[in-house]
């Protein structure tokens, strides 16, 4: 029978404030256990929360960047619980009034709605120790600031959802509030999802939690479609419960309901006295935000000519924009950005992909080596195909390109002499292009030592190429 | 002896701290067997903040060498703070309260902890993990609570000051119980830090002494804005010693006519009208009020204050501090029985009453109805305060009552506090000074209710009327 899947995504966002969200501990992520803690974090009798102002601000940054209103008046709420990581026995969190509202994210072509962003508390850690009839806490985590954003249930298929959370954690990364790492658990996601045969009525919900990568919150949705789909299939119910992931057996498993049938008991957090932010505070932070990836896109089509998918591809992520613009940036004047991005959006990629990795900084090929490798092919000393084998060599080797080229036994021609005859009937068959080198075109000498590799099939070194050429251009000149 | 009397034998150099601390604990050795105020006392603790501040050099300001008794619920590095609780037991808090910070370093020596009920939860000091503390003026009777101990202490002359925290009167009612005054500042007008909570938007520190003046100046030292506490507030704090001395003339106090219905003991009504002629005489107008939603106010003080108490006590689980039940298997096992065998009757309670309503299903009916009603009892005070400078009433229906009188009947005890709830509820100042005795010689108290911020103003009425109706120099007969 064919289903309609209903998806929301909750994410949980730590921010990198230098310190906790109510006391001066230091946030830093790594420390020895309880090394960061203080009476306030541990929830020590007689302690009281204060807010720190800067995670209101990340947070409206947040909102804003969100496209969500903002809430003016500030009010937290104590979530009740028991649980070891939760010193209080209660979280503070927001409730009934979220600190943004109303928002949404463009996936493409589709608005995703955001239902909610607001500030709470993290809580500490558990570690059970393998064997051992006893749990550790660590209490480090215990303050740190998190934002909640909440989507509505807009999402019909995982695929949907694996965008969205992409999107979403690239103008996040924009935003530069928060490390955004899921493996670091800095960036982390609770799926809801449900299934329904008739598009009037939702489905009972389930909750999947332990999403710790990007491609587990892929494939628990699509494992949990397909098990609701056989529950109804045979006619059964799903049941409205918390699953966790196992990543390992590639399966969701329901929790003991018993542990979770919790009555939080929010009630407005009397330590904290609510309090109005101003126009004033709202316009200040959204003066100072970021261009944010869609913006980009479209500068980047202004400013560099690029066609609208591939300044969207480059901006998706503010890792890749910013190597495209570093790109750019150290390339000489006029070589082409297209090839550029062509290179970023297909070879870099692929390779990438196949590395899994998600961050373009991981992949160990700075910018100036794409322009280093770009700038061999435009130079005439190695062919675009020849590039790619290159290119893929010098990821591996983690060399650059020129040294690949040299180490692949590319013969290169450095012999003073044979370059230096080569250059001077360069010089003598292109005047134009000497007269614009002397004419302060810098660009010029590039095409003369392209037209030098050319003489030389490829076969002369560029740099010393260019180095002969110029002696002979600046000799002559004098 | 009163501060200022301790403070001038200093000046003079007729006296040391140690002389005075010594005497004082001789007086706690002797009597407090018999009275049992303090929850925790160590002398050899005391004589060493002596010594240091012996050694120590700097200006020598009123409280310099002064014994205070602090209240169980109060932080104190160096001491136990368990709020009377088992669940607490061993617990030494590793900071210092904010209030504690200043009384250090105005010199003020700790002479150890004030018995209470068991987290503040009680109206005669019977709620105690310690045991009760006796009335200094009758030993078969409650000496009021929850600050019962800070009061006795004060009345039995032990130390002439102490600390006691006030959530809905329980520094008022004990303090008319012993014959003492005692004032709840302004909800911000004192930090919260380091005050183990019981209802954190009700809760004060306060101080307890046997004069006006002395209360005057042991609030001037512990008010003011505190970085650490966001309920602070950031006002001014006045020279309340110089305040006093502009005296009571042509201020306006309102006597609510709610507040001699029935249940009102007869001695107690009399002692006020006395007290209230005697006012006009100092040149005070009075003049009758009417604050219509005081009947309200118990029960909905029972609401917020056993929500905000139910989630406050959440975190005695024995996971990182305090009592840990040895027989718990799972972690749930181990809350449950640690919970269960840590809290007292009256602790559990208050726990389940406010856990009930918060829960879901019942807050809107519960609690978001308490919160609407506290907002009327505070526009019933605006209203008043209007006409009137303050409004004072009986601190307590009836004198000191027997000891294990209204224990078995817990509404019974939640009545002694009628009149000093709804000054929580608004957030507002309110003092209880003695006003007279009984024929049987306990005393009566009477309660001052001020604007927000307008300690001062209390002071200023509650010294003039002292100060002519000397009943402060009345002492419990101890031996």
């Amino acid at each position: 029978m064919n289903y309609t899947t209903v998806i929301g995504l909750e994410v949980h966002l730590q921010l990198k404030t230098a310190t906790k969200i109510f006391c001066g501990c230091s946030n830093r992520f790594g420390a020895a256990p309880n090394s960061q803690v203080c009476p306030v974090c541990l929830g020590f009798p007689g302690t009281l929360p204060v807010l720190n102002r800067q995670v209101l601000v990340s947070g409206i940054r947040v909102a804003l960047g969100l496209s969500c209103g903002v809430q003016p008046r500030i009010v937290f709420h104590r979530k009740n619980y028991f649980y070891p990581d939760l010193p209080k026995a209660y979280q503070i969190s927001q409730y009934d009034l979220p600190l943004g509202s109303n928002g949404f994210v463009q996936v493409g072509g589709q608005k995703v709605r955001v239902n909610r962003v607001h500030m709470e508390e993290d809580a500490g850690k558990l570690i059970h120790k393998e064997g051992e009839n006893a749990s550790l806490v660590d209490y480090n985590r215990c303050g740190v600031p998190l934002l909640e954003i909440v989507s509505e249930p807009d999402m019909r298929f995982p695929e949907e959802a694996h965008a969205y959370l992409k999107t979403l954690k690239g103008i996040l990364e924009y935003l530069d509030v928060s490390d955004c790492d899921m493996e670091k658990g800095s960036l982390r996601c609770d799926a809801n999802v449900s299934l329904t045969p008739d598009t009037k009525v939702f489905g009972s919900k389930v909750e999947i939690k332990n999403l710790n990568s990007f491609k587990a919150v892929a494939r628990a949705l699509a494992y949990e479609v397909q098990r609701q789909a056989a529950v109804l299939d045979e006619g059964g119910r799903v049941q409205q419960e918390t699953r966790l992931w196992d990543d390992v057996k590639e399966m969701t498993q329901g929790m003991r309901s018993k542990e979770f049938a919790h009555d939080y008991r929010y009630f407005p957090e009397p330590d904290l006295v609510p309090f109005s932010v101003s126009k004033e505070e709202i316009g200040a932070v959204r003066a100072v935000l970021p261009e944010l990836p869609a913006q980009k896109a479209d500068r980047f089509v202004r400013e560099y000519g690029l066609p609208a998918t591939d300044a969207a591809g480059l901006t998706a992520e503010k890792a890749s924009a910013d190597y495209y613009e570093e790109c750019v940036k150290r390339a000489p004047e006029g070589s082409q950005g297209k090839t550029l991005a062509n290179w970023i959006l297909s070879d870099v990629a692929r390779e990438m992909n196949e590395r899994g990795l998600d961050d373009i900084g991981a992949l160990g090929f700075p910018p100036e080596r794409l322009v280093e490798l770009v700038g061999l092919i435009q130079s005439g000393v190695i062919s675009g195909k020849m590039a790619k084998e290159v290119f893929i060599e010098a990821v591996e080797s983690r060399q650059s390109p020129s040294e690949v080229v040299k180490a692949k036994g590319l013969a290169q021609v450095t012999d003073r002499g044979a370059i230096q005859e080569a250059a001077l009937s360069v010089i003598q068959e292109q005047p134009r292009a000497v007269e614009d080198y002397r004419g302060g075109k810098a660009q010029a000498l590039m095409f003369m030592v392209g037209q030098l590799m050319r003489k030389t099939k490829g076969a002369a070194s560029p740099a010393l190429s260019q180095e002969i050429l110029r002696e002979l251009l600046e000799k002559k000149n004098a | 002896m009163t501060v200022s009397e301790i403070h001038a034998l200093y000046q003079s150099g007729k006296t040391s701290p140690s002389e005075i601390i010594e005497q004082a604990i001789r007086r706690i050795e002797s009597l407090d067997p018999k009275i049992h105020a303090f929850a925790w006392f160590d002398p050899q603790w005391v004589r060493q903040q002596v010594k240091v501040l012996e050694a120590r050099g700097g200006g020598r300001g009123p409280l310099w060498g002064i014994p205070v008794v602090v209240k169980d619920n109060i932080c104190v590095q160096g001491a136990p703070a368990t709020c009377a609780s088992k669940i607490l037991s061993g617990f030494d808090p590793p900071y210092n309260a904010t209030v504690i910070e200043k009384l250090r370093a105005a010199g003020a020596i700790l002479m150890g902890m004030a018995n209470m009920d068991e987290f503040a939860f009680g109206s005669s000091c019977e709620h105690s993990c310690y045991g009760p503390t006796r009335n200094p003026w009758d030993l078969g009777r409650v000496p009021g609570g929850s600050s019962g101990g800070s009061a006795a202490s004060t009345a039995a002359s032990f130390t002439p000051l102490a600390l006691g925290s006030d959530t809905g009167g329980s520094i008022r009612q004990p303090a008319s119980f012993c014959g003492v005054v005692g004032m709840k500042p302004t909800y911000g007008r004192v930090s919260r830090y380091g005050l183990i909570a019981f209802a954190s938007s009700l809760d004060q520190i306060g101080p307890f002494s046997s004069t006006v003046a002395d209360s005057a100046l042991l609030l001037g030292a512990i008010a003011g804005f505190d970085p650490r506490d966001s309920t602070s507030g950031n006002v001014p704090v006045p020279d309340y010693l110089q305040e006093i001395k502009q005296g009571a003339k042509g201020l306006r106090i309102g006597v609510p006519k709610e507040c001699f219905g029935k249940g009102i003991d007869p001695e107690v009504n009399e002692a006020l009208q006395q007290a209230l002629e005697q006012c006009k005489k100092l040149g005070i107008t009075v003049k009758e009020v009417s604050l219509p939603r005081t009947e309200y106010a118990i029960p909905t003080y029972y609401v917020v204050a056993t929500a905000e108490a139910s989630s406050n006590l959440a975190r005695f689980d024995g996971v990182q501090y305090g009592y840990r039940s040895a027989s718990g298997q799972t972690i749930l096992d181990m809350y449950a029985k640690t919970r269960g065998e840590g809290f007292g009757p009256e602790a559990k309670r208050r726990i389940i009453l406010g856990t009930f309503v918060l829960s879901s299903g019942y807050y809107d009916a519960y609690y978001g109805h308490a919160l609407k009603v506290r907002t009327l009892i505070k526009e019933d005070f605006d209203r008043v305060f209007r006409e009137v400078d303050c409004v004072v009433t009986p601190t307590s229906p009836t004198p000191a009552f027997k000891l294990g009188e209204k224990l078995a009947d817990p509404l019974t005890m939640y009545l002694s506090d009628i009149f000093t709830i709804s000054v929580n509820m608004a957030g507002l100042p309110g003092v209880s000074i003695p006003c007279g005795f009984t024929k049987a010689g306990l005393p009566i108290g009477m309660q001052w209710i001020g604007r927000p911020f307008e300690e001062g103003v209390l002071f200023r009425g509650c010294h003039a009327y002292e100060r002519a109706a000397g009943w402060h120099t009345k002492r419990p007969p101890l031996s």
